[in-house]
């Protein structure tokens, strides 16, 4: 496909994709910001029990702020579905940010760590929960390092009520699912359980538990400080406040930037400064979607937005394919490692995502056998929605986007020939990082 | 009220037997687990009901069938 991208990149750009909120500061330096700092940048910390429970659960609710972490569940929802439950709650914030292709709730801490600890102060009073606990990879030491000094900061200047208890859990891909957290801090393996109960009816120690997003607590601190109205004053069409989002791939300045929701994928690449002559997306990381970008530079960044599509933000990534790649290989390599990746606890996960690893390896290589699309579209039928969590689901929708967005290249792969990508370069070897495909430290 | 027919995905490890006793409402995939139609008409509650009963690793169950509260 010939597309003029540097047209379809640059229709319609605002300057106001970028906004800073979350990320006040950040060019300044790349240290924690201290709780004076945090303070001198915000204003006060928000008295929770001031605001009250209702105060607190009205203003989120009004405020359409809705989950960072992939599911983009309305975070009011989730909170009043713990707050109704009988007994104190627990509020577990997840930084895990298990998602190779994601560096925002790593940049997010790491810069700005009180953020985050106001908002659980925020939530716990919302839900009514008496403890507080922070999931981190354990494969991370210096994220911890620099969220304990915060966590200290916060217990000298005695500010928060409801103390939090900062974790390090195995950095598998599925030990981030929130049934995985909850798991875990049961004394379990960090791997995902069988639902129901959901964590809101039965979670850590058998409490209703709220289980959030860091960014998602993050912009719980700025709705109490600034009220909902200020919060939706960014945000296009039915998308409410700003979104970290990381790029990285074919792109002038790859990182985590800060962006209006609602923003066109179009515009974010521009913003980037995405290689003009790229031709392919991932949207969403690897649990995400492939896409052309002429399908969706014109499309919102949203779940609504990328619907028509089948497409989602999920954690808010973009990966930007080099022009010349062919992107079969590196859907290949990535379906690889969600397979290995797996709990080995449901069977179609087990059995099906190598299966279906191996016939788009096959494709990828250009050397398969029998009929690969046959048996990818059986497959992918039959994996889709039988496990206990939904990795084999996401799986099965990157895979499948992959052979839609790069139908052509997999129809001349199939019949033995080498594809129109890697003919215009010397690329067939996957150019997107991928990690070591081996489940590390065990799952406790 | 229906009956439906769930599995814990988790705990079963394939043995089968579900799908020898209630043919009509599972289904094995090539790897030997079960795919499920869990909507249970009422003359076929009785295979339903043997292979829950039969399932070495209790992970089949029956339940009235009513709307889950879902949340994500």
């Amino acid at each position: 496909m010939n597309l003029d991208t540097t047209t379809a990149l640059g229709r319609n750009v605002e300057d106001r994709v970028q906004l800073s909120r979350l990320t006040v500061g950040w060019e300044d330096t790349s240290r924690a910001a201290t709780l004076r700092q945090h303070v001198g940048i915000y204003g006060p910390i928000p008295d929770a029990s001031r605001l009250g429970r209702d105060g607190l659960l009205g203003e989120v609710a009004a405020a359409q702020l809705t989950g960072r972490g992939g599911a983009g569940f309305p975070t009011a929802v989730k909170m009043r579905g713990v707050a109704s439950k009988r007994g104190p709650a627990v509020v577990v914030a997840n930084g895990m940010e298990s998602e190779p292709a994601s560096e925002k709730d790593q940049a997010l801490l790491a810069r700005a760590p009180h953020l985050v600890l106001d908002g659980i102060a925020l939530a716990a009073e919302a839900v009514g929960a008496r403890d507080a606990h922070l999931c981190l990879a354990h494969t991370r030491d210096w994220l911890i390092d620099i969220v304990l000094a915060a966590v200290e900061e916060r217990r000298r200047a005695d500010v928060d009520p409801v103390p939090v208890s900062v974790h390090d859990l195995p950095h598998n891909y599925v030990s981030s699912e929130e049934t995985s957290l909850v798991h875990w801090l049961n004394g379990g393996e960090a791997k995902p359980t069988n639902t129901p109960p959901r964590p809101f009816e039965r979670g850590v120690a058998k409490r209703p538990t709220l289980v959030d997003n860091v960014e998602t607590l993050a912009h719980v601190a700025l709705i109490a400080r600034y009220g909902a109205g200020w919060f939706r004053e960014a945000g296009r069409g039915n998308a409410a406040g700003t979104m970290l989002t990381t790029v990285s791939g074919a792109v002038e300045q790859p990182g985590v930037y800060e962006i209006e929701a609602g923003s066109n994928v179009g515009d974010v690449l521009w913003m980037a400064g995405a290689d003009p002559a790229a031709e392919a997306v991932l949207l969403g990381g690897y649990f995400g979607t492939w896409h052309q970008i002429g399908e969706v530079a014109g499309l919102p960044f949203t779940a609504a937005g990328l619907r028509p599509v089948h497409g989602a933000p999920g954690a808010a990534v973009i990966y930007v394919l080099p022009p010349g790649a062919c992107g079969l290989v590196d859907a290949a390599r990535i379906l690889q490692y969600l397979a290995s990746q797996s709990a080995q606890q449901c069977g179609p996960c087990m059995f099906g995502l190598p299966a279906i690893a191996d016939d788009l390896g096959q494709l990828a290589s250009a050397r398969p056998e029998g009929d690969p699309f046959g048996r990818l579209h059986r497959r992918f039928g039959q994996i889709a929605g039988r496990g206990a969590c939904r990795h084999p689901d996401g799986a099965v929708r990157m895979a499948s986007s992959a052979l839609r967005a790069f139908g052509a290249d997999a129809h001349a792969h199939a019949r033995r020939r080498v594809c129109l990508a890697s003919a215009r370069s010397q690329h067939n070897a996957p150019v997107m990082p991928v990690p070591r495909p081996v489940v590390e430290g065990g799952w406790r | 009220m229906s009956l439906k027919l769930e599995i814990n995905p988790i705990a079963c490890t394939g043995h089968g037997l579900c799908a020898d006793l209630a043919p009509e409402l599972v289904e094995l995939d090539e790897w030997g687990y079960p795919i499920i139609h869990d909507r249970v008409p009422n003359d076929l509650a009785v295979h339903a009901r043997r292979a829950v009963n039969a399932c070495p690793t209790l992970a089949l169950r029956l339940s009235r069938s009513q709307r889950h509260k879902e949340q994500n």
